[in-house]
């Protein structure tokens, strides 16, 4: 793939000079430097093209598309509205949950039905396990990038019973097809609850060992305060949203403020960064922010898992999805920020039009202004923060 | 405020510029010409009424009647309300002026729009290909596109 | 040593060959000892088994790994400076392995003994930082050149406070010959230097407080020597690839994990030696004697290198300037302190 050669002309390096006691000059240039698709680093293949000035970092041009897979053309090629399901699943993988209910809540606006309470309750329970196995990765690889190996380990060996559960009750641990337009494709199995609870009782304690392991640790915290901070004006220009926007210290969560689904029937509370350990919008708080989402999350399973009522998961399911002519933009809280889905309908079996606004896409967008000025260890914990899964970014 | 009172503030700004408007759906809209999409835009920000200081999202359509769409769905964190704006070219003709001055996430989706359906956003900062490779030739998401049989010397149908 | 000296000229050179060529050996059985001792410590602490299937419970997956770099391809990248890479490893080993003639690992035996011995140790570990910077630079890889850059800037910056630190245990004892730094801690865990040696009880309980301290930022400054996180930026996989490594495949990068741990186990031996007894056994006379001086300075040397391994899992890096800070601005006043209250202490 050739890419062109030449940049626009701000980003020409301008050579700047020193001149040492001797008299001699000597010529400092900024050096451009690939991070490249390859990198243990960049969650992905994502290339991030960094003009720097020995360490300091003067600007970054982010290069994606590495793992464009086409998603909405697609979605528009006589496929109907269930059929494109797993193709939702494979936008963003480690959500595929949560990727899943934001298209099946558009669809089902646009048909303009209503699912049973058994399906909204198990859809609750299922988007917010998800969202702890999400954010485990997350946090997990947010250490890797900081330099300590262990935490991921013990994230993911709690992820695993995240993922045992769902492969109890879909068959799969990742791409699991379960959310269907209209109701859900498998009934929960027998004993789901009473290990959902026993996943619950255990989760709670060991997000205190992790966050004594890595969040308050000193190192931990002198290399994350104070570094990537995005301001709130900033992330609403740029349009972040999730933990990005609550960790700037904004109260805004679509579960509560867009309602969908029966979020409005648990309690619990998003989670905002503020400022604990430096600014307020810095790494710190977006980690911190991600954790104490996870114990919320709790929260709603165990509310949800005490109140699902009784009924058929897929009484609902349409034999036939043909909405009228017309459009929607539906969003939903993916762990990530605001997933949406616009939907242009002709009236026909197949879309013809989705465009899934991808909340990774988005929020990467911000990097650039948020890493300008830092070193080349900050950008590595900055582009940690902003969790980009790449499957999302380039659909 | 309700979609015809935001319909209403934008005509008595801009009469002439609103092409069409549509109240009683799901998602109302409202379409406006594609040469004034930046003041219309700074407009909806900046009117203490309105604020429209969050773009959501920023689509293009190919209407596979020979026109080409952005469609921008707004939203106001202050006041809680959505609107829905259009602006439509020909697919000879396909030029809408950009907003990425008014929103900064505009600038990603523009270049999105324009790699996949072929709408130059004018007076775009960077205006460049983003999801596919900078030599592709072709506008992918276009209802009449046709694959290329090579790329690079790689055959690309199999 | 003195009989063998009528052996002629040709018996001294063998002597001498075989005795420079045993801690080679040593260094190579220790290297596969600490090869498996770390993945399975990492392992342990991480709640998940480590090699299971070569050999009981993974012992032979040394041994599987040497023969593995050993047979893989020798890729240099053509616009690499041939000269300069391949030089770079063996110049990084022959730093450390110049170090180990000073060291004392039994009353019977020290390569060299020599009246400068720390003086010498800490002067020609230096030498790492040159093959270091030779293999970051010849590597023609912008990430190798970085990681090289940071590994000089920490090591020079690293090795203030490391002799600082010595040069506090020998105010205590009153040599920079190890050998005899180990004879004056004989007699029991008491007289160690980390415990004030072997003073009055006065001036020990006063000097305890500084000599812990100084203990503990000489084994803090040896962690950077050696680049182990939470000083590892030279080699943070995480940004760098692997560093000044990068294009090191094969024999070469044994090489240098070889120099790696064999330096790890250097800088161990010269604080065990300097302030935690060396070879003398903590019980006074109960188990000691040269074959028993040697088990106990090995087993001393490796608690610390247990406990390099231990840090090395549990912490996360630092960032280049905060390394830097915390050598000037916290290591060095810290020592510059403990000097000046020993020597106070030694005076009066």
């Amino acid at each position: 793939m050739s890419e062109t050669k030449t940049l626009p002309t701000r980003y020409v390096t301008q050579p700047g000079e020193i001149k040492t006691s001797s008299g001699k000059t000597l010529r400092t240039d900024e050096m451009i430097i690939n991070m490249g698709p390859q990198h243990p680093s960049t969650h992905g293949v994502l290339r991030l093209e960094i003009v720097v000035d020995g360490e300091i970092v003067v600007d970054i041009i982010p290069h994606i598309g590495y793992l464009h897979r086409c998603f909405e053309k697609h979605a528009e090629n006589m496929i109907n509205y269930q059929q494109v399901i797993p193709y939702v699943d494979r936008m963003d993988y480690v959500a595929a949950m949560n990727m899943e209910h934001g298209y099946a809540v558009a669809v089902e606006r646009l048909l303009k039905i209503e699912v049973p309470e058994r399906v909204e309750y198990l859809r609750v329970i299922m988007a917010e396990l998800q969202r702890i196995a999400s954010h485990l990765v997350a946090v997990g690889t947010f250490g890797i990038d900081a330099g300590a190996f262990t935490p991921f380990l013990y994230a993911f060996r709690d992820r695993e019973l995240i993922l045992d559960l769902f492969e109890m009750t879909c068959g799969a641990r990742l791409l699991y097809n379960y959310i269907w337009v209209g109701g859900l494709s498998h009934d929960l199995p027998p004993q789901f609850i009473d290990k959902c609870k026993e996943f619950c009782t255990y989760f709670k304690p060991r997000i205190k060992q992790f966050n004594d392991l890595l969040t308050f640790n000193e190192i931990f915290v002198k290399r994350t305060a104070n570094v990537g901070v995005l301001p709130k004006d900033v992330a609403l220009n740029y349009a972040c949203s999730g933990p990005m926007l609550r960790g700037s210290g904004i109260n805004w969560d679509l579960r509560r403020d867009d309602p969908y689904s029966v979020y409005s029937r648990f309690e619990w509370q998003p989670q905002l960064g503020k400022g604990e350990m430096g600014a307020v919008g810095d790494t710190w708080d977006r980690h911190i922010v991600r954790m104490r989402e996870m114990e919320e999350s709790v929260r709603i399973i165990e509310q949800a898992l005490a109140g699902i009522p009784a009924g058929n998961v897929q009484a609902a399911i349409p034999k036939r999805i043909r909405p009228e002519a017309g459009e929607i933009y539906a969003r939903t809280e993916t762990p990530r920020g605001e997933l949406g889905y616009y939907i242009i309908s002709d009236g026909s079996g197949s879309p013809f039009r989705v465009k899934a606004r991808s909340p990774a896409f988005v929020n990467l967008s911000v990097l650039p202004e948020i890493a300008r000025g830092g070193m080349i260890a900050d950008l590595v914990l900055i582009a940690g923060s902003v969790d980009i899964v790449l499957g999302e970014v380039d659909r | 405020m309700t979609a015809a009172e935001i319909l209403e503030n934008v005509k008595s700004e801009f009469g002439d510029s609103v092409v069409e408007s549509k109240l009683d759906v799901l998602q109302p809209w409202i379409l406006v010409a594609p040469e004034r999409m930046r003041e219309i835009a700074y407009f909806l920000r900046d009117d203490p009424a309105m604020q429209f200081d969050y773009l959501m999202c920023l689509s293009g359509v190919d209407y596979n009647n020979g026109k080409l769409g952005a469609v921008y769905h707004l939203f106001s964190t202050v006041h809680r309300h959505k609107i829905v704006l259009k602006a439509q070219c020909t697919k000879e003709d396909a030029h809408v002026q950009s907003v990425s001055a008014v929103w900064g996430t505009a600038n990603w989706h523009e270049r999105e729009a324009f790699d996949l359906i072929g709408i130059v956003f004018d007076e775009h900062p960077d205006l460049r290909r983003i999801l596919l490779p900078d030599d592709w030739e072709g506008h992918p998401l276009r209802k009449d596109y046709k694959v290329s049989e090579f790329y690079n010397g790689m055959n690309v149908p199999y | 040593m003195d009989a063998l000296q009528n052996l002629g000229l040709w018996g001294s050179i063998l002597i001498a060959v075989i005795l420079s060529a045993l801690p080679i050996i040593f260094i190579l059985l220790y290297a596969l000892v600490t090869l498996y001792l770390e993945m399975k410590v990492a392992a342990h602490m991480q709640d998940r088994l480590a090699y299971m299937r070569t050999g009981w419970h993974g012992t032979l997956q040394p041994f599987a790994d040497i023969l593995k770099l050993l047979q893989k391809e020798d890729t240099i990248s053509s616009e690499a400076d041939k000269k300069l890479f391949i030089l770079a490893p063996y110049i990084v080993f022959m730093g450390t392995y110049a170090g180990f003639a000073a060291i004392p690992f039994s009353s019977m035996y020290i390569g060299s003994n020599i009246d400068l011995g720390a003086f010498f140790i800490v002067a020609v570990s230096s030498l790492v930082v040159i093959g270091i910077l030779m293999g970051g630079w010849a590597s023609n890889n912008k990430w190798s050149i970085f990681g090289a850059m940071r590994s000089a800037a920490q090591m020079v910056s690293y090795e203030i406070p490391t002799a600082l630190a010595i040069l506090i245990a020998v105010m205590i004892t009153g040599s920079l010959n190890l050998q005899d730094v180990t004879k004056f801690q004989e007699g029991g865990i008491q007289n160690w230097v980390v415990f004030g040696g072997t003073l009055p009880l006065a001036q020990k309980l006063l000097l305890i407080p500084f000599t812990v301290v100084t203990f503990l930022i000489l084994f803090t400054a040896s962690l950077a020597e050696v680049n182990r996180t939470p000083f590892d930026l030279p080699e943070a996989e995480s940004e760098l690839v692997q560093g000044f490594n990068t294009e090191y495949s094969g024999m070469r990068f044994a090489m240098f994990y070889l120099a790696e741990y064999a330096n790890m186990f250097l800088v161990s031996a010269v604080a065990v030696s300097l302030f935690l007894g060396g070879w003398s056994s903590p019980f006074g006379s109960l188990m000691s004697g040269p074959i028993w001086g040697l088990f106990w300075f090995i087993a001393k040397g490796m608690v610390l290198v247990f406990l390099q391994i231990w840090i090395r899992w549990t912490l996360p890096r630092l960032r280049v300037d905060q390394l830097m800070y915390t050598s000037w601005k916290v290591l060095t006043p810290f020592l510059f302190v403990c000097i000046f209250g020993v020597g106070l202490i030694l005076v009066l």
